[in-house]
C-alpha cells in the first residue's frame, strides 16, 4: 500500500477578482521510504497540493478530492485528528527559514513543545532529545544553539533547526517545500545532502517541492512535473531527465545551465505562466508550446501510461518530440 | 568623458520619466480603487456637502451668529426650539443666539483649524522628515532625537499655557496646533525617504551632480505624496479634535466666535434642561465630518497600497 | 539591557529639563508680572512680594532655583492666586482623584481592548469581528468630551442609574462614568491595533510552522501569536498614556471630580501660572517616565532589541 495517495485533488481560492484554480485534478502516490520531487515554476500550484494535504491552506482556499494517508482521508479529518497527524506522521519544512521559526521564542521551546505534545515527554527528556536531534543534523555545539533565539542563527543553521524539529517525532513522511531556495548555493548542497542522509538513516519518505531541476537530479527517485495546476509528466527521475516525454519538461531541462556543454546562451521558455483565474479548456502549456497542434487548445490531454510506470499528458506523439 | 556624462544624464532622465509615467498610472489606479470604495466615496460626498453648507448656508440665515433674540431669552426651552417660523432653524442657544448661524460659523472655524493644522504639518513635516532621511547620519539622529523629545512632552498643557500667556485668539490656536502637528508627519516622511533614497533614479540623479535639495524636491518629495496625502487626511480630524478639546474646556476661540468643541460644550452643559438640540446639531456635524475624514483617509490608504487590498 | 536602560534615562533627563525651561519661560513671557492684577499695591509691598517669591533675581537664577527646588524637595513653589496655599497643596488635593480613576481607566482600556482585539482577530469575519470593528470606528469619532454628555444623558437623565458628577471620595458608583468616559476611545484604539497585528501575525510563516507542528489552536494563539501581536500595542501605550492624561482634564471638568484637570482649568482661567506649571511639569515627568517604561517593556519582550 502506498503511504500517501492523492486522488483527484482540486484546490480553488476565492478572491475578490474571481476564483483561482490553483490545482486541477491532481492524482499521484508515494510509497514508504520513497523520494518524490514535485517540480514546477512559481504559481504552478505545487505548494498548494501539500498545504491542502496538511490543512494549511489560506482561509479563502478550498480543497476537493481525497488525500489518503495510510488509508485515512486527511481532507475529511477533524482539526484535532489532523493535529495528531501533523508532525507525528507527516512533518513539513518550509521555504524561508528566516521567517518560519518563531522569532520570539527560543529554539529549545519551539522544539520541546513538539515532543511534549505528541510523545507526552517531560520537558527535560524532550530537551535532551532535541539536542540529540540537532546534533543529528550536524549543528555544532547544539547545547548552546538550542538556547538561542532564531535571529541569532544563520540561515543555513535555521533550516537545519527546522529539519531537526520536523524529525523529532520520526515522521513517516517529510514534506520539504523549497527547502533550499532562500539559501546560499554552498549551503543548499549541504542541506540536500543532509536530507538524503536522513532519508537513508530514518527511512523517511520525502516529498521535495522545488522549481530547481538541478536539485532534483541527484536526490529523488521519482519526479512529478506540474504546470498550471495540472500534472504534465511523471516518472523515474533518471528516465525523465534522459528522455523527457512532454514539451514542458523538455523546455525545463534545456533551461538548466550545464557545464558539460558549450553554449553562449541560456535557453528559456518564451511566454508567461497562464492566468489561473481562467477556466482553461485545453493544455495549460499550449500557448507557450512550440510543438502544439490544433487539439491542444481544445482538450486537456489525458495522463497516459507509457514505457511502464511513466505517465505523460500530451497530444503530440513521443516520436515527434525528439 | 563628456559623452559618458551626457549618457548618464539621459539615462537618469529616462529613469525619471519612466518613474513619472509609472507614477501617473499608479495615481489613476488609486483613484479607480478609491471610487470603488463605497464608504470613502460616500464620505467624500458628505464632506463636500458640509463644506458647501458653510458657504451657502449663511444666505438662508435669518439671524446673525451674534444677535440675541430677546423674545426667546429666558424661555429658551420652550421658545428656542428649532422651527422655521421663528427663523431659528436649529433653535437658539442658551443666550438666545441663533444656533443655525453659530453652527455654520463653528463649522467654518473647526474645518479651517483642521485643514490649516494639517497643512502646516504637511509643509514642515515633509521638509523636515525628507531632509533628515536624505542626509542621514548625525544630522538625522540629531533631528529625530529632537522630534522624540518634543513628542514626549504633554503638549496639550503647553498649548493651553501658550494660549493663556499670549492670549486666546484663532491665530494663536493655529500657531500652537501647528507647532506640534508636524512631528508625526516628520517621522513617517523620514522613514519613507530612507527607502526611496536608495532607489536607482535617485542614485542616477546623484551621480550627475544634482544639488541635494533639488533631489529632495524633484525626486523624493513627489514620491512621498501618497503617504503624505493619507496621513494628512487622517491628521485633519486629529487637529479638529485638539481644537474642540481646548474649546470644550472654554480655553479655545473666544466669543462671539465659536467652534464645534465650544458648541458641544455649551450644548452638553444644558442637557438637563431639555434643550437637547443645542447638543445634537453641532454633534451631528462634528460626527459626520470626522467620520468622513477617517473613511477618506482609510480609502486613500487602501487605494494607494494595493498589497493591502 | 542595562546599557539600554541607561541610554533611555539619558534621553529622559534632557526632555524633562526642556519641558521645565519651556514652561518657565512661557510663564515669564506672560504680559506683566504675576502681581500686576492687584491694583493699588504700594511699590514697597510689591517689592516685598517680589522678593518673597524671588522674582527680583535674574531670570536664569530663578529658573535654577525653581528646578533645584523641584529636584531636591519636589516643591513647585507657592500658588500665585491662592496666597496661603502652595502648588504642592493643590496637587495633593487633586492628584489622588485623577490617579485613581486614571489607573482604572488605563487597566480597563488595555484589558478590554486587548481581549476584544484578540477575539475579533481569531474569529475573523464573524459577527464578533464586525462588532469589534464597529466599536473601534465609532469610538474614533466619540472623544471623551462627546461621550461624557451622552453618558450623562443616558445613565443619569434617562435611566437614573449613575450620578452625573461628583466624586464622593471615590465611592461606588461615582467613578464609573469617569472611567467609561476616559477609557472607551483608548479601549477601541487598542482593540483595533491588537486585531490588525494579531491578524498579521496569524498569517505569518512561523504561525504556519506552529500549525504544521500539530499544536492545538489555543496553543498557537496564546503561546506563539500573542506575544508578537502585543508589540504594536506596547508602542501605543505611551501615546495612550499621554492621551489619557489629556483626556482626564475633560473628565475632571465635566464630572466635577475635583481632580487635577479641574484644578488645571481653574488655574488657567485665574492665570495662576505657578499652579499651571506645576501640573504641567508633574504630568511631563509622569509621561516621560512612562515612555521610558514602555520602551523598556518593549525591549524586554522583543528579543531582537536586546542591544
Amino acid at each position: 500500500m502506498s503511504l500517501l495517495e492523492v486522488r483527484n485533488l482540486f484546490v480553488d481560492f476565492s478572491t475578490p477578482d474571481g476564483t483561482v484554480h490553483a490545482v486541477t485534478d491532481v492524482s499521484f502516490s508515494i510509497a514508504k521510504g520513497e523520494t518524490l520531487a514535485i517540480v514546477g515554476e512559481s504559481g504552478s500550484g505545487k505548494s498548494q497540493i501539500v498545504f491542502a494535504a496538511m490543512g494549511l491552506l489560506a482561509d479563502n482556499g478550498k480543497a476537493r478530492g481525497e488525500v489518503l494517508f495510510e488509508g485515512r482521508n486527511l481532507l475529511a479529518l477533524k482539526q484535532a485528528q489532523l493535529n495528531n497527524v501533523r508532525a507525528n506522521d507527516i512533518a513539513m519544512i518550509f521555504q524561508d527559514p528566516m521567517t518560519s521559526l518563531n522569532p520570539y521564542m527560543r529554539v529549545s521551546e519551539q522544539m520541546t513543545e513538539v515532543l511534549v505534545l505528541h510523545k507526552g515527554m517531560s520537558k527535560s527528556a524532550a530537551h535532551a532529545e532535541s539536542v540529540r536531534m540537532l546534533e543529528a543534523v550536524k549543528i555544532p555545539d547544539a547545547r548552546s544553539v538550542i538556547r538561542r533565539y532564531p535571529h541569532e542563527c544563520s540561515g543555513g543553521m535555521r533550516q537545519r533547526i527546522m529539519i531537526a524539529m520536523s524529525l523529532l517525532c520520526r515522521p513517516k513522511l517529510l514534506i520539504a517545500d523549497e527547502p533550499t531556495t532562500a539559501l546560499d548555493v554552498t549551503v543548499q548542497a549541504q542541506i540536500m545532502h543532509l536530507l538524503s542522509e536522513i532519508q537513508q538513516e530514518f527511512g523517511t519518505a520525502i516529498i521535495l517541492i522545488t522549481h530547481d531541476l538541478g536539485v532534483v537530479a541527484g536526490s529523488c527517485e521519482n519526479t512529478l512535473v506540474l504546470y498550471g495546476g495540472r500534472i504534465l509528466e511523471y516518472g523515474p527521475t533518471r528516465d525523465l531527465f534522459a528522455s523527457p516525454a512532454q514539451p514542458y519538461t523538455k523546455g525545463l531541462l534545456s533551461a538548466l545551465p550545464r557545464l558539460d556543454e558549450d553554449g553562449e546562451e541560456l535557453h528559456t521558455i518564451p511566454g508567461n505562466p497562464p492566468n489561473m483565474m481562467l477556466d482553461i479548456k485545453g493544455c495549460p502549456f499550449a500557448p507557450r508550446c512550440t510543438y502544439r497542434v490544433a487539439e491542444c487548445a481544445e482538450t486537456m490531454p489525458p495522463l497516459v501510461n507509457f514505457e511502464g510506470g511513466r505517465l505523460r499528458a500530451c497530444h503530440v506523439a513521443i516520436e515527434d518530440l525528439k | 568623458m563628456a559623452i559618458a556624462d551626457q549618457k548618464v544624464q539621459e539615462f537618469s532622465e529616462r529613469l525619471v520619466t519612466a518613474e513619472e509615467i509609472k507614477g501617473r498610472s499608479l495615481w489613476q489606479d488609486a483613484s479607480r480603487r478609491f471610487f470603488r470604495n463605497k464608504a470613502a466615496f460616500a464620505s467624500l460626498i458628505v464632506l463636500t456637502l458640509v463644506v458647501l453648507f458653510t458657504f451657502v448656508g449663511p444666505y438662508f440665515a435669518v439671524w446673525s451668529n451674534e444677535e440675541i433674540d430677546w423674545s426667546v431669552l429666558g424661555q429658551v426651552p420652550t421658545k428656542g426650539v428649532p422651527s422655521f417660523e421663528s427663523g431659528h432653524f436649529f433653535g437658539t442657544d442658551d443666550l438666545g443666539r441663533d444656533l443655525y448661524s453659530r453652527v455654520i460659523q463653528g463649522t467654518q472655524i473647526s474645518l479651517l483649524v483642521g485643514i490649516i493644522g494639517a497643512g502646516i504639518a504637511v509643509l514642515v513635516g515633509t521638509f523636515y522628515g525628507a531632509v533628515a532621511g536624505y542626509f542621514g547620519g548625525r544630522i538625522d539622529s540629531a533631528m529625530m532625537r529632537t522630534v522624540d523629545i518634543l513628542l514626549a512632552i504633554p503638549y496639550m498643557f503647553i498649548l493651553i499655557l501658550l494660549l493663556m500667556v499670549f492670549g486666546r485668539s484663532v491665530l494663536m490656536l493655529f500657531v500652537g496646533i501647528g507647532l506640534v502637528s508636524w512631528l508625526g508627519m516628520a517621522r513617517i516622511v523620514r522613514g519613507q525617504t530612507l527607502s526611496i533614497k536608495n532607489k536607482e533614479f535617485v542614485e542616477a540623479a546623484l551621480v550627475t551632480g544634482v544639488h541635494p535639495f533639488t533631489i529632495i524636491f524633484r525626486h523624493i518629495v513627489p514620491n512621498l505624496l501618497g503617504v503624505v496625502a493619507v496621513y494628512a487626511t487622517l491628521l485633519v480630524p486629529e487637529m479638529i479634535l485638539t481644537e474642540s478639546f481646548i474649546s470644550f474646556l472654554g480655553l479655545g476661540v473666544q466669543e462671539p466666535n465659536t467652534s464645534w468643541g465650544a458648541l458641544i460644550s455649551q450644548g452638553a452643559s444644558t442637557i438637563q434642561y431639555g434643550t437637547l438640540w443645542q447638543l445634537l446639531f453641532p454633534l451631528f456635524f462634528f460626527v459626520i465630518s470626522l467620520f468622513s475624514f477617517y473613511f477618506i483617509g482609510d480609502g486613500l490608504r487602501d487605494a494607494l497600497d494595493p498589497k493591502d487590498r | 539591557m542595562i546599557n539600554f536602560v541607561i541610554r533611555r534615562i539619558g534621553i529622559a533627563i534632557p526632555t524633562l529639563l526642556i519641558l521645565i525651561a519651556i514652561s518657565f519661560f512661557l510663564m515669564h513671557a506672560a504680559p506683566g508680572g504675576p502681581f500686576n492684577s492687584e491694583r493699588g499695591v504700594p511699590p514697597e509691598v510689591l517689592a516685598n512680594l517680589n522678593a518673597k517669591y524671588g522674582l527680583d533675581q535674574p531670570l536664569i537664577v530663578q529658573l535654577w532655583n525653581y528646578i533645584w527646588d523641584i529636584i531636591t524637595k519636589f516643591d513647585f513653589g507657592p500658588s500665585m492666586v491662592f496666597k496661603t496655599r502652595t502648588v504642592n497643596d493643590i496637587i495633593a488635593q487633586g492628584f489622588p482623584v485623577t490617579f485613581t480613576y486614571g489607573t482604572w481607566s488605563f487597566v480597563v482600556a488595555v484589558v478590554v481592548g486587548v481581549s476584544l482585539g484578540v477575539a475579533a482577530a481569531v474569529n475573523h469575519n464573524s459577527w464578533l469581528d464586525y462588532i469589534a470593528v464597529g466599536i473601534s470606528i465609532g469610538a474614533q469619532v466619540l472623544p471623551n468630551f462627546v461621550l461624557a454628555p451622552i453618558l450623562v444623558l443616558i445613565f443619569t437623565l434617562g435611566l437614573h442609574w449613575l450620578p452625573g458628577g461628583g466624586w464622593n471620595g471615590g465611592h461606588w458608583p461615582y467613578p464609573v462614568m469617569p472611567i467609561i468616559a476616559l477609557s472607551t476611545s483608548f479601549m477601541a484604539s487598542i482593540a483595533r491595533i491588537t486585531r490588525s497585528s494579531m491578524l498579521e501575525v496569524l498569517h505569518s510563516n512561523f504561525i504556519r510552522t506552529a500549525r504544521a507542528k500539530g499544536l492545538p489552536k489555543n496553543t498557537v494563539i496564546w503561546k506563539h501569536a500573542f506575544k508578537p501581536s502585543l508589540l504594536p500595542v506596547i508602542s501605543y501605550l505611551a501615546p495612550a498614556f499621554v492621551g489619557m492624561i489629556t483626556g482626564s482634564v475633560v473628565v475632571d471638568v465635566y464630572f466635577s471630580t475635583g481632580g487635577m484637570g479641574q484644578l488645571f482649568v481653574a488655574s488657567a482661567t485665574s492665570r495662576d501660572y505657578s499652579t499651571m506649571m506645576g501640573i504641567t511639569i508633574l504630568y511631563g515627568v509622569l509621561t516621560i517616565v512612562f515612555n521610558m517604561l514602555a520602551d523598556i517593556l518593549y525591549a524586554w519582550i522583543d528579543p531582537k532589541i536586546r542591544l
